[in-house]
């Protein structure tokens, strides 16, 4: 039986995929209202950049340094530029591996859209695409490898469903290293730099959590109780992080702010992605609670330092991941999970595997991405002049604006004898 | 008197009256055009060049002595040395009244502690 597709499974895996791939534009709405509005167009576009290069280079190499084998540190090339990769199952799942292929990419896609948070409005496009492509091989195809390909992590017993270890602390911990070699916005610390629409925020985040139930979901690969658990935990986790949520912002500021509950329903998100399938649903209710205190206290916190992680991704996803993985350790249920307990269940070594995961996860993403963007930026600027962030990303990058009036605008033809001049990119 | 900034200096430049001890700006946005290069933008193979750029117009009603203070403070947070930042018109007074008092000229523009 083990050779055989499940067309209810392919049916769902089918659906997962897109519901996944649909966050990353969800995330490029959810960023660009954070973001003011002279780099709206810019702050998607990094998502959108994201679908583009991410897709390539996991069809190229990630999926199959990811997938192939059971290396423990990387996988092969067997599966380079998707070669064997077709309808027959994959290994483990019922599941054709093209659609297992084509929904871990959209996991990769997303990561890499992630990391952008820490560098928006002052890293440069083209800039962007170079580390985007070599991130999603070194560092993303990595991790997935450790965490779900049958490397290290993974053969050493470590529980990630839906991606704690590449996905969330992998971004988190790539954004505060990318916000530290890139450096702050010119006027970080010195002007308030607000966000310029808090609907697209929530629209965004909105539309991330009903991606998510293909996400978590999916995660099993399958329609079997894993998968259903995960699903119905991706509802109740959030839940409860938007309610404390709402106390903590009540509590510090006597009111409940919109972008906190949008932050509130990623943080939850993210907590529950690694944690889904293995704890029930009373304890994915406490998981969602109890994540939103380090989150919210390291957002606090990080505001006060000089570090532009401008997006917040470490607080959101690093945090909410670390601390999701290690709920595993403490509360995984084997009547529920059919896999193992954690501590809470008498089984304390669950919780090592889940520590070894939550600290060697974060110092490879960190590391990596480190020194990826150190070389990248001894061949090529990572960041726009001064005057660029001054004039906006979205003129200077794109051409565009996002709030383009066409009040004195001049349209220009071959026939009306106006010569374009040079774009400001290339005179600022 | 009258200022015309680039928005993206707008914060310098209030930040410099603050300190110059102006209080009592009005801001609105405008679309001007001066001498600066145009900038051309491309929208689904549509090109044009956008004849016209978005500036910040501060309006400041201030006593005389402290006329020379506002236009160094203007010129001290606006200025970049490209081409297109701003223009500052100085312009006499006939008559200021502060709504709430009915407190006319010197009176109107001149703040009182709050409170």
């Amino acid at each position: 039986m083990s050779a055989q597709i499940d067309t209810g499974d392919t049916a769902w895996m089918l659906v997962a995929t897109a519901l996944v791939l649909m966050m990353t534009p969800a995330l490029g709405l959810f960023y660009a209202g954070l973001v003011r509005s002279k780099n709206t167009l810019n702050t998607f576009m990094m998502c959108v950049a994201a679908i583009a290069v991410a897709t390539v280079t996991w069809a190229a190499v990630g999926y199959s340094l990811a997938f192939d084998g059971d290396g423990s540190i990387v996988g092969g090339f067997g599966n380079a530029f998707l070669n064997g990769v077709d309808f027959l199952p994959r290994e483990g799942t019922r599941i054709p591996e093209l659609v297992f292929m084509a929904f871990q990419a959209t996991f990769c896609i997303i990561t890499v859209a992630l990391v952008s948070g820490a560098v928006v409005e002052r890293m440069r496009f083209g800039a962007f695409l170079v580390f985007a492509a070599l991130w999603s091989v070194l560092v993303y195809a990595v991790l997935a490898h450790w965490a779900f390909g049958g490397g290290w992590l993974q053969a050493g017993g470590t529980l990630d469903f839906a991606g704690g270890v590449p996905v969330e602390m992998g971004s988190g911990f790539s954004a505060l290293a990318a916000a530290l070699v890139v450096g702050a916005r010119k006027d970080y610390g010195r002007q308030a730099l607000l966000p310029h629409n808090a609907v697209y925020v929530l629209l965004g985040a909105g539309l991330l959590w009903f991606g998510w139930f293909g996400f978590n979901g999916g995660g099993g690969f399958s329609t079997g109780s894993s998968s259903v658990l995960a699903f119905t935990n991706t509802l109740l986790c959030p839940a409860c992080t938007l309610v404390v949520w709402f106390t903590l912002d009540l509590i510090r500021g006597r009111k409940v702010t919109a972008i906190g509950a949008a932050t509130a329903i990623v943080v939850g998100c993210v907590a529950i992605t690694p944690a889904g399938g293995f704890i029930s649903p009373g304890w994915a209710m406490a998981l969602g609670a109890l994540a939103a205190l380090p989150s919210y206290a390291i957002i606090v916190w990080r505001t006060r330092t000089r570090v532009d992680e401008t997006l917040d991704v470490l607080a959101a996803h690093g945090m909410a991941g670390f601390f999701g993985i290690l709920f595993i350790g403490f509360f995984a249920e084997f009547a529920w999970n059919g896999v193992s307990d954690g501590l809470f269940y008498g089984n304390a070594a669950q919780l090592g595997d889940q520590a070894l995961a939550a600290l060697a996860g974060p110092a490879y993403a960190f590391t990596v991405t480190f020194v990826l963007l150190k070389l990248i930026g001894l061949v090529m600027p990572l960041r726009a002049s001064e005057n660029q962030e001054a004039l906006g990303m979205d003129v200077v990058q794109h051409g565009e604006e996002a709030y383009v009036t066409g009040e004195g605008a001049i349209l220009i033809t071959p026939e009306s004898g106006i010569e374009a001049e040079l774009p400001v990119a290339d005179i600022a | 008197m009258i200022g015309i900034v680039r928005p993206e200096k707008a914060n310098d430049v209030l930040e410099a009256l603050y300190r110059a001890d102006v209080r009592g700006v009005s801001m609105s946005r405008v679309q001007g055009h001066g001498g600066e290069l145009e900038r051309v933008e491309t929208y689904r193979g549509t090109t044009v060049q956008m004849g016209r750029s978005e500036k910040v117009r501060l309006e400041i009603a201030v006593s005389d002595e402290f006329v020379d203070a506002t236009v160094g403070a203007l010129c001290e947070g606006a200025r970049t040395g490209e081409v297109g930042d701003g223009k500052i018109f100085v312009v006499p007074l006939e008559q200021a009244i502060r709504i709430r008092t009915g407190d006319t000229d010197m009176g109107a523009v001149t703040p009182v502690d709050k409170g």
